[in-house]
């Protein structure tokens, strides 16, 4: 008997009216927990009743605390006929299962009805009293932290990072039911909500068990979704990154917020370290050869293919025949070698983990700092699978169970079934997993699986960024590990990751390699995509921006067989499509990488849409793109050839255009680097360029087969045509309008605390009649344009200000419906200092670039001087470079560089002007140390002025919700726990509720209600890393009927404004290197 | 392509304060559309006519939500639903109460019943304010009248409380539910130059003297309904004009106080005994509520006409009512000096305000 639970019913307010003739309520409160059921007395006619119940206790084992939902319903006392049900709550109470959260719920929760909404709210106190188990074989998994979050989350620190955990349980839908036929639907809505609720309960406790397994005790980026398969079952399925996390002591020694996320996570190793001499003790081995010799590009030698075409990869037919791969034979087979050569090899390589973990996958995103080595690029997987019933001989026996609600769980009932999800499952992550070792990377990160689901076919996708991760996280490290890490990490200075992993010589698809534009030491490709968060070290220039491909393709209405065929055979030609749309619109605009890629294919009866949506930016390391050629086919026709030369200028202008507007200009970046300015710099990066190009290491004259940087389109019919139209089509935000779809936008960073986080969900019913492709594409192309061009305007008062994490989904509910959800968070920025920070930002690639050129030899010991605990390097540094950016003092750093400029111009070699290139900065950096103690109290100022208005608008009571994971201007100093909620909304009186939009409009209302609700009742006020998973919306209008269902999850949080927390004395040197440095706390 | 569904919903409510006034205006949305686009907002930000349209429905549906809550401003505050900050759910509450001035003068004293609502269509005409505005700020005077009417306490806090509204607002209110409660006659041709501000003002004289709360704090009705116990005791004034002798001493009184500070003397003096006839029996009538209904009717057809047409600048007929009320003191033979202060001296503000020059 491990834990007693304790419920106190407290007062309603709010009631609907229950009784017409009194219009008066005779409310009373039933209070359930598994099987055992409470009742408060009844409180008469009253529409606020003042229960103040009795504690009702239950004593329950932990594992139905972690599965079961405490159950409230309130209802209305009938003296003569049946109690009427007023609505219901339902509260998760595994917050309360593990020590550092929630001690109490205790709150104002909304009274719940499927059929009409938020009726009222009740007040209801929780408690949790935990008894020590120490049982061995328990089935519990309390205590295992749960995060959305997909980063490691602030306050807390990684000491290891175990890797890939996945569950999935199944059962039957309850809407598919006999029982259906005669209950209402009411009670088939509550038996499904209570159902997914005890199914997330119970993944989320299995999912804890593999981590309690692995030695850890957390789950970070858990992503639990629903597959609701409809006749065939309903699927729960979660993944996430096991880890060991361990909570940062003092919160109030924190550093008041940096505004982004990740830089954040640079102080951790500092703020644990028990003893600053560490610093200079850890290890002092060659830092850069360690590196790689971690990295298994260097221990075997395979086939790898290119980032980015990478996109095209084999999608299944259905039937589980294995790989049907219809284009990648041979590739695919090559493929399946190298896995198996690698795991062969594997046996003596320091990479533990890889052998121990089945998938080396990461749900998370970003990364603390050193962790993420190389990044390959986007590898995805998609199946075709026809859905089966789930029959399961063991479900009978279970209803004769005393717990008829037990679920099933696939694995263990059914391990030895073929055709299992989890099976599906695996197969797809073993081919992501190949492809990842195609591409030279041993782990995928950014991992995320979906499903979309049309009668009885599903699509199963799967994407990640392969990528080559420091092992040192994934052992059982100790605090020197990090130490070390933390050390080694000033190495790759910001264009590491951008070098290629695999090896160049041997790639089975033309790419275009050069030497990296930063350190000009590794190779890297022409553009890169990802999945993952731009890393918080990477060098960009100017801003980013939010890049969307869209793609529609009629299919025949099929059944089954014929129809999981039709789709896998178009699921190629999309995947394609979208992809080379991707690539025109990113050398649109004028970018070279792109990042938080997220590509969804669904399915519907008659079509399939493709959306990606990612963000793009310029990587100061990646050559500058090309531009776009236009060819023609016909080639005669001079009034045709006139139009292709307007098209032609049209790109060129708009390439141009999107360069200003982004702040894309690298040339300039190369002048200042040089320190001089250069009459032609155009002509000077060519120069650069060709000599790299010239130098005879370099393979890549051969393997881009002569093709050039111009990225040629060809315009042989009207879809062509159609296609360049579309890319111009598109148009940008208006001034002051930033987007993009990762959590920070690159080359934004004074975030300030004004945020509004948004769902907007549009359907629109295609005409019948012209249902081509093209009409198609044109259709879904406006509505999203139009939905952006919507929240544009809607938000326009909060100008200047981005929207973050733009997360577009798109459905086909019915036949001629597109259905499109966007959630995000608009944040406001300030203007004057955003200029500021790109230019420290530029500054400090510059310094990246110098320290990377130096000889090893010397940087060594600059890093130990350095890192010496007054001075610790990074921090003063970067602080010195605000400061100096702050005063105006840059200027003396260019005056040092003009002395070098002549010398530069006459430079032959590259690798010359670039040693001089390093010297040049490194004075320049001096000559600013020595300016910048004068500067700093102005640096200080600009801070607090910053830190100012922020305290102004935060009012009591409310709650904040962001799809992000952090909370700009403010300090998370507690996680309560993870909020993942399941709703059904449904209603007969659809016209009387305002039609479609009003219902929805309503109902979303009342999610965001709920949400902030349990969080306010943990004692928090705000949700990060909120995620609308699943908007499922179906309508019947000639019945007057609709249905929602709703999943939302999050992480319930408490913060601090960045200026209450600033009350903390701090002490000036650190202090003043808060705003920019990523060193953070040193240990004083 | 259709739309079938568009809807926006942020964590904290969005409220366009342009929209919100167009909403309340009673504008449909597209009406609210062509006004917006007029207003030259398209130019301003770049956005298409579709998406002014997808923000209006928004919006409207919004309001339409919220207008619920509205009903009951509390509950705005208490509500979990939608997360509008308080500075915001201020205005809402505010303008959602505001009335127009023009709309307000025609409904001003009337029952605020169901036959009347009748009349909105012929007032929405007449005002040029639409039916649906009508209908709204009808609602909110029945509203406040329903809430407070039977209430304990002082009227503008008790609407306050119950409205949260702000204190000018509140008055106002106080006003109207005072008016309505006593019906009182605003709609003669007669009265057309009165503004509702000026109704207000002798509102609120009249609810701080001649309501029962002026006099005990501890009654239901008290500043709703006038006291009538000082109402029947207003006959006793009438021996001011009844008594020849003490209306010609007051009348000396006066005019010997007032000799060469009045512009217009001779006309005061031969006038004197009309208008103060006229003053005690407007008081002397009150016991009917005919009459109390007629009270502004009756008080500028007996002093503010006479004196208008005489030209009196308002400074003089300061000085004269101020004078024509403190005479009185030295009347020995005159038994009601404390009725008389109650009465004069809210008739006399009133007066004021209703004399315009």
């Amino acid at each position: 008997m491990p834990g007693k639970l304790k419920v106190k019913i407290v007062a309603g307010r709010h009631l609907p009216v229950m009784d017409r003739a009194s219009d008066l309520t005779d409310a009373f409160v039933e209070v359930k927990f598994g099987n055992t059921t409470f009742k408060t007395d009844v409180y008469h006619k009253s529409l606020n009743p003042q229960w103040n119940s009795e504690w009702f206790k239950f004593e329950v084992d932990d594992e139905d605390l972690q599965d079961e939902p405490l159950q409230i319903t309130v209802l209305d006392h009938d003296t003569y006929s049946a109690n009427d049900a007023i609505g219901k709550v339902y509260i998760d109470i595994d917050p309360l299962l593990y020590s550092e959260a929630a001690t109490v719920i205790s709150g104002w929760f909304p009274i719940y009805d499927t059929i009409h909404g938020i009726r009222g709210e009740i007040n209801v106190v929780v408690k949790v009293d935990l008894f020590n188990d120490l049982n061995r074989f328990r089935q519990s998994s309390c205590g295992v932290k749960f995060f959305c979050t997909t980063s490691i989350p602030k306050c807390y620190r990684a000491v290891i990072i175990h890797g890939f955990v996945e569950e999935l349980v199944v059962n039957e839908d309850p809407e598919y039911q006999w029982i259906d036929r005669i209950r209402t639907p009411r009670a088939s809505n509550e038996a499904r909500q209570r159902l997914i609720s005890l199914m997330s309960g119970e993944l989320q406790r299995k999912i804890g068990l593999k981590v309690l397994e692995m030695r850890g005790n957390a789950v970070v980026g858990y992503l639990q979704c629903f597959d609701l398969e409809g006749e065939s079952g309903l699927v729960v399925r979660a993944i996430g990154t096991a880890c060991t996390l361990d909570k940062l002591s003092s919160p109030a020694a924190f550093l008041p917020a940096c505004n982004s996320p990740s830089k954040e996570m640079k102080e951790i190793p500092f703020n644990e370290d028990p003893n600053p001499n560490t610093h200079s003790s850890g290890p002092s081995t060659p830092l850069k050869n360690q590196t790689y010799s971690f990295s298994p590009s260097k221990s075997y030698s395979r086939q790898s293919s290119s980032s980015d075409t990478d996109l095209s990869l084999t999608p299944k037919t259905g039937m589980g025949s294995g790989s049907a791969g219809k284009e990648g034979g041979p590739f695919k087979g090559l493929l399946r070698q190298q896995t198996q050569s690698a795991l062969e090899q594997r046996g003596g390589s320091p990479h533990r983990f890889c052998r121990r973990r089945e998938f080396p996958f990461f749900t998370l995103t970003a990364f603390p700092p050193g962790f993420l080595v190389h990044v390959g690029g986007v590898v995805s997987a998609r199946s075709v699978k026809l859905l089966d019933r789930i029959h399961n001989p063991a479900f009978v026996g279970i209803m004769g169970n005393t717990r008829p609600y037990k679920l099933l769980d696939w694995n263990s009932f059914n391990s030895d079934e073929p055709e299992t999800r989890d099976a599906w499952w695996a197969e797809i992550r073993q081919e992501i997993k190949s492809h990842a070792k195609a591409l030279g990377c041993h782990a995928v990160v950014g991992y995320s699986e979906s499903t979309s689901i049309c009668e009885e076919v599903c699509i199963l996708s799967a994407s990640g960024t392969a990528a080559v991760l420091n092992p040192r996280f994934l052992q059982d490290g100790t605090v020197e590990g990090c130490l070390e890490q933390r050390l080694e990490e000033n190495l790759p200075a910001g264009c590491g990751f951008c070098h290629i992993p695999y090896d160049e010589l041997n790639m089975p698809f033309p790419a275009h390699l050069t030497y990296c534009y930063n350190c000009r030491k590794q190779k890297v490709p022409d553009v890169l995509f990802t999945t993952i968060d731009l890393p918080m070290d990477a060098t960009v220039i100017g801003k980013g921006c939010l890049i969307q491909a869209r793609l529609c393709r009629l299919k025949k209405k099929a059944q089954a067989e014929a129809n999981a065929t039709a789709i896998s055979n178009l699921l190629p030609f999309m995947e394609y499509e979208v992809h080379t749309q991707l690539m025109n619109k990113l050398k649109l605009k004028g970018m070279n990488a792109l990042f938080g890629l997220r590509i969804q294919i669904s399915v519907g009866e008659n079509m399939l849409m493709g959306l990606a949506s990612a963000t793009g930016v310029y990587l100061a390391a990646l050559p500058t793109p090309g531009g776009i050629q236009i060819a023609g086919k016909t080639p005669n026709d001079g009034s045709y050839e006139q139009h292709i030369s307007h098209m032609q200028k049209k790109i060129n202008d708009t390439i141009a255009k999107n360069k200003e507007l982004y702040e894309i200009n690298p040339p300039e970046i190369s002048e200042e680097l040089i320190g001089s300015p250069i009459p032609e710099p155009r002509q000077r990066s060519r120069l650069l360029r060709s000599q790299s190009e010239s130098s005879d290491e370099v393979m890549e004259l051969d393997l881009s087969h002569g093709k050039k940087d111009a990225f040629v389109l060809e315009i042989d019919d009207t879809d062509a045509m159609e296609d360049v139209h579309s890319l111009l089509t598109d148009v940008p935000p208006p001034s002051g309008f930033y987007s993009c779809n990762t959590e920070i936008m690159p080359g934004i960073n004074n975030w300030t605390s004004e945020i509004q986080m948004f769902t907007s969900v549009r359907v629109i019913r295609l005409s019948s009649l012209n249902l081509t492709n093209q009409a198609l594409n044109k259709n879904f192309n406006d509505l999203c344009e139009n939905l952006l061009k919507s929240l544009y305007f809607k938000l326009r008062s909060m100008i200047p200000c981005c929207l973050c994490h733009v997360n577009f989904t798109v459905s086909l509910p019915e036949d001629e419906l597109i259905q499109v959800t966007v959630t995000a968070v608009a944040i406001t920025f300030d203007k004057n200092q955003a200029l500021q920070t790109t230019k420290t930002h530029v500054e400090k690639s510059l310094q990246r670039a110098s320290t990377d050129n130096e000889e090893l030899l010397q940087f060594p010991l600059e890093l130990c001087s350095d890192s010496l605990p007054p001075h610790p390097f990074p921090p003063v540094k970067e602080h010195l470079e605000s400061a100096s950016s702050n005063s105006g003092i840059p200027a003396a750093q260019r005056a040092t560089s003009v002395d070098y400029s002549s010398f530069a111009d006459r430079c032959s070699s590259w690798i010359e002007l670039i040693k001089l290139k390093a010297q040049t900065i490194r004075r320049g950096s001096i000559k600013t140390t020595v300016t910048v103690e004068k500067a700093s109290p102005m640096g200080e100022g600009n801070f607090r002025n910053r830190a100012g208005p922020s305290c102004a608008n935060s009012t009591v009571g409310v709650v904040k919700m962001t799809p992000l994971s952090f909370i700009p201007g403010a300090k998370i100093t507690k996680y309560l726990g993870i909020i993942n909620m399941f709703f059904i909304r449904e209603t007969t009186s659809l016209r009387e509720e305002g039609g479609v939009s009003g219902f929805l409009h309503a109902f979303i209302a009342e999610v965001f209600a709920m949400v902030r609700a349990h969080v306010a009742a943990l004692g928090g006020n705000a949700v990060v890393s909120y995620i609308m998973k699943q908007c499922v919306f179906m309508e019947n209008p000639n019945k007057n009927q609709a249905q929602c269902l709703i999943n939302v999850s999050g992480d319930a949080v408490v913060f601090v404004r960045e200026s209450e927390s600033e009350v903390v004395p701090t002490q000036h040197p650190t202090a003043n290197c808060q705003p920019a440095c990523p060193g953070g706390e040193v240990t004083t | 392509m259709t739309s079938e569904l568009d809807i926006f919903v942020g964590n904290t409510t969005l409220i366009d304060e342009d929209v919100y006034r167009l909403w309340l205006d009673g504008y449909s949305v597209s009406d609210a559309v062509a006004l917006r686009v007029r207003s030259g907002i398209l130019e301003q930000t770049g956005a298409t006519a579709a998406v002014l349209q997808s923000d209006t429905m928004d919006h409207y549906r919004t309001f339409h939500m919220l207008e619920r809550l509205l009903h009951a401003p509390p509950k705005l505050l208490h509500q979990l639903i939608y997360q509008i900050p308080p500075s915001r759910q201020a205005l809402l509450i505010e303008r959602y109460y505001t009335f127009d001035e023009a709309f307000v003068r025609e409904v001003l004293g009337k029952k605020l019943s169901k036959g009347t609502k009748k009349d909105l269509d012929d007032i929405s005409t007449k005002t040029g304010i639409t039916l649906k505005s009508c209908r709204r700020q009808f609602d909110n005077f029945k509203r406040v009248f329903k809430v407070v009417e039977e209430m304990r306490g002082s009227l503008v806090d008790n609407i306050q409380q119950h409205f949260l509204l702000s204190d000018r607002l509140a008055r106002d209110y106080a006003a109207i539910v005072f008016f309505a409660n006593n019906r009182f006659e605003t709609g003669k041709k007669k009265l057309q130059y009165l503004s509702f501000g000026d109704f207000a003002f002798c509102a609120e004289l009249m609810i701080q003297h001649w309501t029962l709360g002026a006099v005990d704090s501890q009654v239901d009705d008290m500043d709703v309904d006038l006291d009538k116990e000082f109402l029947q005791d207003l006959k006793e004034l009438k021996v001011l004009v009844a008594d020849k002798d003490l209306l010609d001493l007051h009348k000396s009184l006066v005019c010997t106080a007032l000799r060469g500070k009045l512009g217009v003397f001779s006309e005061m003096e031969a006038n004197f005994k009309n208008l103060s006839r006229g003053l005690v029996n407007v008081a002397a009538k009150l016991t009917h509520n005919k009459d109390v209904r007629d009270l502004f009717v009756d008080l500028v057809e007996k002093f503010v006409e006479p004196c208008r047409s005489d030209h009196w600048p308002l400074g003089d007929v300061r000085l004269f009512l101020n004078q024509y009320s403190a005479s009185v003191h030295s009347l020995d033979g005159f038994r009601f000096q404390a009725l008389w202060d109650r009465y004069m001296g809210t008739l006399r503000g009133c007066l004021l305000r209703l004399y315009h020059e």
